[in-house]
């Protein structure tokens, strides 16, 4: 008898699925540095006005975001259909903005607690009021580089 | 009792069409945000230790009322207005030919009333607490358009590249050093011919 046998006609020979574990954890180390983690749910209405003339915010860790609008359904009832301001988890009033900025850059490195902006994410519905109070609070704390986050589009459809 | 020759191999074939699947998917859901918006910087809250005297013909006031009307020095104008005439005031150069503020490349009409010079050019935003942010934005997303479009002009004549190009050239972090810091020179140039002056704070005036 020989020692390489004739292989049956109509066989199908197996594919090696061997690498199939590398890709699969390929494709997950990928997606899991690539994925930005949400360290908070938007609690907030948030169509953000649009805008043409943007420039993109780069580096996350240099950036600390504020909430601003009407709260959602499943908030109005405690928290009525005027717009908020959302810290974090919590709505919060203008005077409480200064804190968060401090608490905020406090926990930021040492060298990037003076190039930190503030991006500020608000409803296009929400009234200039607000804003201008909020802008007064992050004047307070010394907290001058804003960005009025928006989504890229025309302008005039705000 | 017959042996078991081992488990029956399971065919894994399909399992590449799995992970395409897979892959498939989160090609679609996830979007890689990268925020972007109009940055600004807020005056700081100290006053400034002397009181500087701005020429009121040196300021271009633009009222935002409740109700979203529009008035720019003024004059009642449509929001689709503003960046034309904002580009106008910035781009007069009022100043005489031979005083230290003349502006040299200015194509602006040069009318005695209106701005000196791009450098003493201020903008003045003023809005009521009802205004609506989207409102805001579109005006100061023309203020901002105003300046670039202008910017971008003296930077195709000295440079023959928009002014916007270079300035997110210059900002992407994966720009290499070298061609960074020869950017950074002509970035810094051209935003020197314009200097963008948008207050937000109360501006006192005097003529």
């Amino acid at each position: 008898m020989s020692k390489f046998a004739k292989k049956k006609d109509g066989e199908v020979p197996a594919v090696s699925t061997a690498s199939l574990p590398d890709i699969v954890f390929m494709l997950l180390f990928f997606f899991m540095t690539v994925t930005v983690m949400k360290d908070s749910s938007v609690k907030v209405a948030n169509e953000l006005p649009q805008a043409n003339e943007i420039k993109k915010l780069e580096k996350k860790d240099r950036v600390i975001t504020i909430y601003v609008g009407a709260p959602t359904k499943e908030y109005t009832k405690t928290f009525g259909t005027e717009p908020k301001i959302q810290l974090n988890d919590k709505f919060a009033n203008p005077n409480e903005v200064g804190d968060y900025i401090l608490m905020e850059r406090a926990k930021k490195s040492q060298d990037l607690q003076n190039v930190l902006t503030t991006s500020l994410k608000v409803d296009k519905e929400a009234n200039m009021g607000l804003i201008s109070d909020i802008k007064l609070e992050l004047r307070k704390v010394n907290a001058l580089k804003v960005n009025y986050t928006t989504y890229e589009g025309d302008a005039f459809k705000n | 009792m017959a042996r078991r020759a081992g488990a029956p191999e399971v065919s894994a074939g399909s399992m590449a069409d799995i992970a395409f699947l897979l892959l498939i998917f989160f090609l679609v859901t996830t979007t890689i945000e990268t925020d972007a918006g109009l940055d600004r910087m807020l005056p700081p809250i100290e006053p400034p230790e002397t009181d500087v005297v701005i020429k009121q013909k040196n300021i271009f006031q633009v009222n935002l009322n409740k109700d979203g009307q529009l008035l720019a020095d003024g004059e009642l104008i449509q929001l689709n207005q503003l960046r034309e005439k904002a580009i106008a005031f910035l781009d007069n150069g009022g100043a005489a030919s031979g005083s230290p503020e003349y502006c040299s490349y200015c194509k602006g009409k040069r009318d005695g009333s209106s701005s000196d010079s791009p450098a003493k050019a201020i903008i003045s935003v003023k809005s009521d607490r009802e205004t609506k942010y989207g409102t805001y934005i579109t005006v100061q997303n023309e203020l901002v358009g105003a300046y670039n479009d202008l910017r971008n002009r003296e930077a195709q004549r000295l440079y023959k590249r928009d002014f916007t190009d270079m300035e997110a050239q210059y900002l992407n972090p994966e720009t290499d050093a070298s061609i960074k810091e020869d950017l950074k020179k002509r970035v810094k140039r051209i935003q020197e011919l314009f200097p963008q002056k948008l207050s937000e704070a109360e501006t006192s005036s005097s003529n």
